[in-house]
């Protein structure tokens, strides 16, 4: 690291100060300069006055995972300087507001400690409280902007871009820009050795969150009815779905909507509005994350007991309990596998990125739809409000909707009789109609026992049939849900199994161990129920490594119910402090391990 | 035990309705609820409103909760789409299936257990966002497949079978529902088929939630000396505010002229409801007399029944959400994925 175009930095603000624009305007000035990079918000759950920080790694190589260490420090937050002081690499530099002196808490050997008065500037350049803080942050970036050398055409023109019709707005920032960059220009060597250099890295790329990916995802599958109860970090989705709605869905003519968002009282309202648009027909969805899971659980259960399609997308948090909402975690996995009371399993997709988001949303949809099940996206804080640098999206305009076993009125004319849940063709699914269906298509839905015509029942065998074609049903889907990622290398004794948005980081771990001599292959499972390609990766290394955000190593657990691998073959590494995992973590825990086994 | 259907036996003379269907096509299976319970007169009543109005029957959405009451979707119009839900949660169902298909008939079907206890934030949230629906509380202030608990309706000194007596306060739906913006609110007596079955029709025909708060004896946990939802109190104490006679355009029916200040109302469809006041100064479209009458009736002991409220102006789930009059699962996926070239655009924003 630390080097061209490999390198972090970070800022560490108080929020509700608008650092968060900023911050996003620097990052994506360097997306433009070709450079590939990302951009970590860690936030607090709260509006105003409390410490959050954002990071941006650059990576000439493409490597989008958190950095385990930053080369310079942004600290703009009193309440932070000993934290954020410690975070700088050795060598490394750091930035403070010289309006007042150098705090003790920041002084630290062996780092350079640039001051900027950026208080004073503001308060000498710009009126007002308000214009005074919100452009300090600007301010800041034309600093960094002399010091990492970063294109002030592609910044002026982002500002264009933002205030154009705003005049006095875009002269303002643009003095501000001027400030810090002509500051740092004046009083420092710039660039740092570390610095920025144009590249060609981003042209088939986007810079997107996993939330607005998902809301994408579930605007092109055709879902019209979209119902949710506000809570971080999944509240984006709905809002950006929204958006799309009403950018795509509105009827120029009449101005009416081709869609229903409907904000519940609760999960609970929201699970049962998705579950009820679901058995009427519609592609209907719910986003949530862990605490509204728990309150959707037994609706979860009915909409499993009683074939009813519907995608539930879990933007993933720390719990439990209320935990801590605006930190990231992959929790909810055993949950998700099992919700609900009685026998239940579930069709999980797990996206890395939001890439996968669009594509695995779509694809929920038409799981659902064929298997008349609840599918659920398990996204997480990290990929769902971040800003992501991924491949452009790609849509195909002969795609069609799966909408799985359905009989309408016609083909209801030519079955003898309608038995909503007889199994004929041995797939464990079985045919539905909608309601408002004429003819033998009306049926009874019922979350109490029922035989295969969909009839009461507390018959053991008529009970048994059903939940085992449940079983058959579930366990069919094996072969279709996402698969699984693999990478090989040559004689690799070691395997690295990893789910969800550990992607990046734990590939990043590969490169680094294989510099180091340790080959390793990589699986990262994509769906659930496992396939027999997830199987047939297990059982055959020496060392297999698995990798995920929780306490309890629940992708290890669920493999070993599920596939009945012994899981004291599976070494868990855990990172489940809420923060995104970084490549060295797992390559720390890798050679310590293997450090310690006997030869 | 499973499920009883009945003998599909009609009599060559039976009368049909303009569909062609006689009343026994709009019934369901065999009850299975005790001999006597007040729910199965509902559900009678139903049967007549339906046939009356000439519902198609595979048009319309039974929809129901968990407990005796919420059974009893089985026990009419067999021809219809059903949904015996979860606990408390049949609003939320029912708004999620009508936000999908807004061209059926909801008829949806509680007690006061799933309505007014686990249910009362959906049924309070239904109301608030006016779901177009038939929302029926079969009232016994009880827990009958519990055996006999309390429940939230209950009024103060009732007692169990068991003796023991009610303190707490009663929610009344009633109250609750005019409280809410509730834009049709109304209660009746099982016992009552007169006055049930032209409620139950206007409360079908009425655009938005109509709320009806039917008392219904449970014959086996409720209905003893000392119960305040018995026949026998029922009957005693019930006070009609207004009658209410459905009156569909196809066929007019006519009203026998009786002197008293019959009031109009037209519902969203263009039929009307007359509603009869029982005393001349009391007004169903006034949300605040129509509060003061429930409210002086049980300082009285007594049980306003009859079309209480009603507004056909309001606006309804769909009106609230702007959607479109073609049922959304009618759209053609053509209309509802921007396709590729937007795609490729949009992308652009985020660069």
């Amino acid at each position: 690291m630390s080097g061209i175009n490999d390198f972090a930095f970070k800022m560490g603000t108080v929020n509700g100060t608008g650092s968060a624009s900023a911050n996003t305007l620097l990052m994506q000035a360097i997306f433009r300069m070709g450079i590939p990079v990302t951009g970590k918000n860690i936030f607090p759950s709260n509006i105003q006055g409390l410490p959050t920080w954002y990071e941006v790694r650059v990576s000439k190589d493409g490597h989008t995972a958190r950095p385990s260490t930053v080369d310079l420090v942004v600290a703009l937050n009193p309440a932070t300087y000993a934290k954020d002081v410690a975070t700088v690499a050795p060598g490394g530099y750091l930035v403070y507001d010289s309006t007042w002196p150098l705090d003790p808490d920041l002084v630290r050997e062996g780092i350079t400690i640039l001051g900027i008065p950026f208080g004073k500037m503001c308060v000498e350049t710009f009126e007002g409280d308000r214009d005074r803080t919100l452009l300090r942050n600007i301010v800041y970036v034309g600093s960094l902007a002399a010091l990492l050398d970063i294109d002030m055409g592609v910044i002026e023109q982002m500002l264009t871009e933002k205030f154009g019709k705003k005049p006095k707005l875009l002269a303002s920032n643009h003095t501000a820009i001027k400030l810090g960059y002509d500051y740092a220009k004046a009083n420092f060597t710039c660039p740092l050795p570390f610095r920025l250099e144009k590249m060609d890295a981003t042209g088939d790329s986007i810079l997107i969150d996993g939330n607005t990916a998902c809301a994408l995802g579930a605007l092109y599958a055709g879902a019209t009815v979209g119902a949710w109860y506000p809570i971080t970090p999944a509240t984006a989705l709905m809002e950006a779905f929204k958006s799309f709605c009403e950018k795509y869905r509105v009827d120029k003519a009449t101005g009416l909507h081709n869609y229903a968002i409907i904000q519940a009282e609760d999960e609970l309202s929201a699970a049962g509005i998705a579950i009820g648009a679901g058995w009427a027909g519609a592609r209907a969805f719910t986003n949530t994350s862990g605490p509204g899971i728990s309150l959707m659980q037994e609706f979860i259960g009915l909409a499993y007991y009683t074939d009813i399609p519907a995608v539930f997308i879990d933007v993933q948090r720390c719990g439990p309990a209320t935990g801590m909402p605006t930190r990231t975690q992959q929790a909810d996995l055993l949950t998700l596998a099992y919700a609900s009371h009685g026998d239940t399993k579930h069709l999980l997709l797990f996206p890395a990125n939001p890439k996968e988001c669009f594509e695995m949303t779509v694809e929920a949809f038409d799981l659902a739809d064929r298997y008349q099940t609840p599918v659920f996206v398990a996204s997480d804080l990290d990929i769902g409000m971040n800003d992501w640098m991924v491949k452009r999206f790609q849509w195909d305009d002969s795609y069609k909707p799966d909408r799985g076993k359905v009989l309408d009125a016609a083909a209801l004319e030519k079955v003898k009789k309608f038995s909503r849940y007889l199994d004929v063709d041995g797939d464990g699914i079985a045919a539905r109609t909608l309601p408002g269906v004429g003819g033998k298509g009306a049926y009874f839905v019922r979350g109490s026992g029922h035989d295969k015509h969909g009839l009461y029942t507390e018959d053991s065998d008529a009970y048994q049939e059903l939940v085992d074609r449940l079983k058959r049903k579930f366990e069919g889907a094996a072969e279709h849900v996402p698969a699984p990622e693999i990478l090989h290398q040559a004689g690799s004794e070691v395997a690295l199994v990893t789910i969800g948005g550990c992607d990046a980081a734990v590939r990043e771990a590969a490169d680094l161990l294989r510099a180091e001599g340790i080959h390793t292959d990589f699986m990262r499972i994509r769906g659930f129920p496992f396939s027999n390609e997830v199987r047939a990766f297990l059982g055959r290394h020496e060392h297999t490594f698995v990798i995920e955000q929780n306490r309890d190593a629940q992708l290890r657990s669920l493999i070993g119910i599920e596939l009945g691998f012994a899981r004291d073959q599976m070494i868990p590494i855990l990172d489940y402090g809420g923060m995104p995992l970084s490549a060295q973590k797992v390559v720390d825990a890798v050679k310590t391990h293997l450090a310690g086994v006997p030869a | 035990m499973t499920s009883i259907a009945k003998p599909p036996v009609r009599h060559p003379s039976s009368r049909v309705n303009g569909l062609g269907l006689s009343i026994r096509d709009y019934e369901g299976a065999m009850s299975t609820l005790c001999a006597g319970c007040g729910h199965d007169s509902v559900t009678a009543a139903l049967v007549q409103a339906a046939w009356e109005l000439e519902l198609e029957p595979h048009r319309v959405g039974k929809m129901s909760g968990i407990g005796c009451s919420s059974k009893t979707t089985a026990y009419f119009m067999k021809q219809s789409h059903g949904f015996n839900s979860v606990h408390g949660r049949m609003p939320s169902v029912t708004s999620g299936a009508n936000a999908a298909n807004r061209s059926l008939t909801y008829i949806g079907i509680s007690g006061d257990g799933d309505s007014l206890s686990i249910g009362f934030g959906q049924l309070s949230h239904a109301i608030r966002r006016n779901v177009n629906m038939l929302y029926v509380i079969e009232n016994n202030g009880v827990y009958g497949l519990t055996k006999g608990q309390f429940s939230a309706s209950a009024d103060i000194g009732s007692t169990s079978k068991k003796g023991e007596a009610n303190e707490q306060a009663p929610i009344d739906p009633v109250l609750v529902a005019l409280t809410l913006g509730c834009t049709f609110v109304a209660r009746s007596f099982s016992g009552d088929k007169k006055q049930l079955v032209p409620i139950l029709k206007a409360g079908i025909a009425h655009k938005g939630l109509a709320l009806i708060d039917v008392i219904s004896p449970c014959v086996s946990f409720n209905d003893h000396e000392g119960s305040t939802k018995s026949y026998s109190y029922t009957r005693e104490h019930e006070v009609e505010a207004v009658q209410t006679d459905f009156v569909p355009l196809k066929r007019e029916i006519t009203v026998p002229e009786t002197g008293e200040a019959v009031q109009v109302v037209e519902m969203h469809d263009g039929s009307r409801v007359r509603l009869r006041s029982t005393s001349a100064d009391y007004d169903p479209t006034d949300r605040d007399s129509a509060y003061a009458h429930v409210r002086a009736c049980q300082a009285r002991h007594e049980i306003a029944t009859g079309l209480l409220f009603v507004d056909e102006t309001g606006k309804d789930m769909h009106d609230h959400l702007r959607t479109v009059p073609t049922p959304l699962i009618d759209l053609p996926y053509e209309a509802l994925c921007p396709g590729k070239g937007a795609l490729d655009k949009l992308m652009e924003r985020y660069r």
